[in-house]
């Protein structure tokens, strides 16, 4: 088993550095999804870990082996990784068998492991198809087959689930989660899907441009993002303006909300930060406990995703806000609601406009 | 993310394609330096020579008049045979782009047998339309046909005939197309030898290929050499700028729709069949019909089976020796300027576009001198053929690899490297592997274009060998028109080699709707 260690890693193509001081450390045996839009650098951290490129400055480390440093840089065959690169990318000249094969030593055990390694992504039945004559996921699960064949110590996954339809992808993502839980192998995967990277990792590490911004449980990433922007690109998000009142809570429009953590002592005024499903609509008419706190608004729209909806609601001091509810929503645009939330909030200073 | 890595490429890949491109830069290098030590008096002197001004005349006058030959007949045919319903026209397409596999000398030959009296300026640039046109045929056809037909029928639905709106909105598609071909064109115009021979123009060719002979007046054929390189290598720049801006107007991406054909009146159906039949005959049938009439009527000498073997045999041993050289000199350059993008790879390649610019009669000029003048073991041998060839049709080969080699993903190499194979391995398992199918059909290009090629072969070659270009020119040059007529016939079967395989390479870019424009490296000039 193996941890990997980057530290201070920098790398580029020769023009400004896509990676910029970048620390990583995954523990020995965790998946850790590595997440970013386009042109966060994460491709080219994949790129650096597997041996491509030369990073210009810090150190990656495998366990106690140093890949790369200050005069140092194992070539990728001396690495011991795996490698499933988007949409597999199999050797088109070889068969099913010669791909998972391809990283064995030729002998009688190497036929033994590639029948233990088409059985445990399923796919012994095609040992002698040809890559061409494989759908999509399959040709993934072979990806992964001929990656896990020589037993590497580190696997590298970039994008491995995004060119399949969304059933297929949800169902190959459990599979392949329980077979490395089971392998115990320290897993690095790249993908640009919140969703993805939430769903599947013990860790998920947010990059962007070029450096780790937070690197927490996913649970955590979700709820206590570390600022602004990783709220929003990590999932749906209700922004308030809101005055710190020197107690346990801010004021917003939705009335007081506790807030997580330490409010900055010289911050006034901030952004208090939810998820649509911490606020609440309930009926502004009805009488009760409930006839107080929140606050008003009409709904303005409703996006119906199914399993559930969100409910788009301008408050009457024009605030923008999102409500999730579960299903179909039981009340229609133009209707008066109260909106009431759940805290805590997380707080960021206000963006420089 | 950036595909082509930004990694440095491997030393010896450069040293290998730095090597390959010194080589390939020999003929041109010497050229300059033969003229540049014969000093500014003597340089003047040739350069304000009235016959070095005439030559220009000319040759400029014939690719300007041949170019505009070719728009005139092509641009309507394309747009007749892509855009109306006029019955037969992928036949009639298929039967436009024969003049490809007909080399110059050889049209030029069948219709000076049947006519004799034909000679000069304008008897040459007749031949050479007939023969080139297919250049801007065939892009032009291919723009046509890709154009978005979504945006004719909104110039429609704007109020515009439909006339007007093909003419408005699906034409200016296919300028860039013709303008590409047009110059591929006058680079053919501009490197040809034996139309301009046969019919006594003093064009560059025939007059450096002249003072060569007559007196080995090396100054003044080298000047006029560096003239017409400069000329060709201003068309090469000029292909290569129209060709970057050759950009398809889609509105939208996904399947492409069918364009809705324009209805002939029977009247104009007549009148179109009636216009490509015209072509066609001038084409192909009066040369094929007059090349079968001599082989038919025979010489006074009958046939001899065995020359003509042996001509073949000679022909394809000196273009196989050439191909493997060009492939061994293409396969760093084209390993380098597909995966790697670099001042090395831009470096290197540029040596393919001076490829281009330098007509068989030049090199064989450049390496007559060389081979005379440093190494006399030499001149005149196999190998200095081959040499000539190699560098002529370098090109074609670094095309051919490039495409196939940028066709195989960098991540297979890659994921090959982290599943334990060296660098050297990894790339021969997997990119060479996935590519040599490619490599090896650009080889074959060569030879068969390399076959065909006469001026280097008839400077170079060594005496007593005759190559079937050879004894086709040496017949025609004792006006021996029936016994030239079979080597015509094998001349002709030759080339259709490659138009076919062209021909088919570009109707498979047709359907991938990629740049369909001929490329440089695809043409035999």
């Amino acid at each position: 088993m193996t941890s990997v260690r980057v530290e201070a890693l920098s790398a580029g193509y020769g023009g400004p550095p896509v990676l910029n001081d970048l620390d990583l450390m995954v523990n020995s045996g965790q998946l850790v999804a590595v997440l970013g839009s386009s042109g966060s650098g994460k491709t080219t951290l994949l790129r650096v870990l597997a041996g491509f490129l030369t990073p210009t400055r810090g150190t990656v480390a495998f366990g106690d082996r140093q890949m790369s440093g200050p005069g140092i840089w194992v070539p990728p065959e001396k690495r011991r990784v795996g490698i499933v690169p988007q949409e597999g990318a199999l050797f088109p000249h070889l068969n099913v068998r010669g791909n998972v094969a391809f990283g064995l030593q030729k002998s009688d055990a190497s036929a033994e492991r590639v029948a233990e390694v088409l059985a445990m992504v399923s796919m012994s039945d095609f040992a002698d198809a040809r890559p061409q004559e494989l759908s999509g996921g399959q040709q993934q699960r072979v990806a992964l087959a001929r990656a896990l064949a020589p037993r590497p110590e580190v696997l590298l996954l970039d994008e491995p689930f995004s060119a399949l339809d969304a059933g297929l992808r949800a169902t190959l993502r459990t599979e392949v989660r329980e077979l490395l839980t089971t392998l115990g192998t320290t897993t690095i995967m790249v993908t640009h899907d919140q969703e993805e990277a939430l769903s599947i990792a013990d860790k998920v590490a947010f990059m962007r441009n070029g450096q780790l911004v937070q690197m927490s449980k996913p649970s955590t990433l979700y709820q206590e993002p570390t600022d602004i922007e990783t709220a929003r690109f990590v999932g749906d998000s209700v922004e308030l303006r809101a005055v710190y009142n020197g107690g346990e809570t801010v004021d917003t429009s939705l009335g007081p909300i506790r807030v997580r953590g330490e409010i900055p002592a010289s911050a006034r005024s901030v952004i208090a930060v939810l998820r649509p499903e911490q606020l609440v609509i309930v009926d502004p008419h009805a009488v009760g406990s409930v006839n107080t706190g929140g606050g008003l608004g009409s709904v303005k729209a409703i996006t119906y995703h199914g399993h559930d909806s969100l409910v788009h609601v301008t408050l009457a001091d024009g605030e923008s806000i999102t409500v999730r509810v579960p299903g179909e929503s039981v009340v229609a645009p133009g209707e008066h609601v109260r909106v009431i939330a759940t805290g805590p909030a997380s707080v960021f200073e206000p963006p420089v406009e | 993310m950036t595909k082509r890595s930004g990694i440095r490429p491997p030393r010896p890949l450069i040293a290998a394609a730095v090597v390959s491109a010194l080589l390939a830069f020999i003929p041109l290098a010497y050229l300059i330096v033969r003229v540049v030590s014969a000093g500014p008096d003597k340089i003047l002197a040739s350069l304000f020579r009235a016959r070095t001004l005439e030559t220009t005349v000319t040759s400029v006058g014939l690719m300007v008049v041949v170019v505009s030959g070719c728009l005139i007949i092509a641009i309507p045919a394309a747009a007749l045979l892509t855009r109306t319903n006029l019955p037969g026209r992928r036949w009639w397409l298929t039967a436009l782009a024969l003049p490809l596999a007909i080399p110059s000398y050889v049209a030029a030959y069948a219709w000076i047998a049947q006519f004799p009296a034909m000679s000069g300026f304008w008897a040459a640039a007749f031949i050479l339309v007939a023969v080139s046109y297919p250049y801007v045929l065939l892009p032009v056809a291919a723009a046509l046909r890709a154009a978005d037909p979504a945006i004719e029928e909104v110039a429609r639905s704007l109020g515009k005939s439909p006339f007007e709106a093909f003419k408005t909105t699906t034409l200016p598609q296919a300028i860039p197309a013709a303008a590409a071909g047009s110059l591929l064109v006058a680079l053919y115009v501009l490197s040809d030898f034996g139309a301009v021979s046969l019919f006594r123009v003093d064009a560059f060719t025939r007059v450096i290929f002249a003072s060569y002979r007559a007196s080995f007046d090396r100054t003044s054929a080298a000047v006029l050499a560096s003239i017409l390189v400069l000329l060709a290598l201003i068309l090469v720049f000029a292909e290569r700028k129209v060709r970057g801006k050759s950009l398809q107007y889609r509105s939208a991406s996904g399947t492409q729709r069918i364009a809705v054909l324009t209805q002939l009146t029977a009247r104009a159906r007549l009148l179109s069949w009636g216009f490509v039949a015209v072509v066609i005959v001038i084409a192909i049938i009066v040369p094929v019909t007059s090349l079968f009439m001599r082989l038919v009527e025979g010489s006074r000498r009958s046939l001899d089976v065995a020359e003509l073997a042996q001509a073949t045999l000679s022909s394809a041993g000196a273009a196989a020796a050439g191909a493997v050289i060009a492939v061994a000199l293409a396969l760093p350059i084209g390993l380098l300027t597909a995966r790697y993008r670099s001042k090395w790879s831009t470096g290197t390649e540029s040596v393919a576009f001076a490829g281009h610019a330098l007509p068989g009669v030049v090199i064989g000029l450049s390496l007559v001198f060389l081979t005379i003048n440093t190494v006399p073991v030499l001149y005149q041998t196999l190998f200095t053929l081959a040499f000539a060839y190699a560098v002529l049709f370098l090109p074609k080969s670094i095309g051919a690899t490039r495409t196939s080699v940028a066709a195989v993903p960098p991540i297979l190499e890659q994921t090959a490297r982290t599943l334990g194979r060296n660098p050297f391995t990894a790339w021969s398992q997997t990119t060479l592997r996935l590519s040599w199918p490619g490599i090896a059909a650009g080889g074959l290009l060569v030879l068969l274009t390399a076959m065909k090629e006469l001026p280097a072969t008839l400077m170079l070659r060594p005496t007593g060998f005759d190559t079937l270009a050879t004894e086709l020119w040496s017949r025609t040059e004792i006006a021996a028109y029936g016994a030239a007529a079979p080597y015509a016939l094998a001349l002709i079967a030759l080339a259709a080699i490659p138009s076919f395989v062209l021909s088919m390479a570009m109707s498979r870019d047709e359907t991938k709707n990629q740049d369909p424009t001929p490329r440089l490296d695809t043409v035999s000039l």
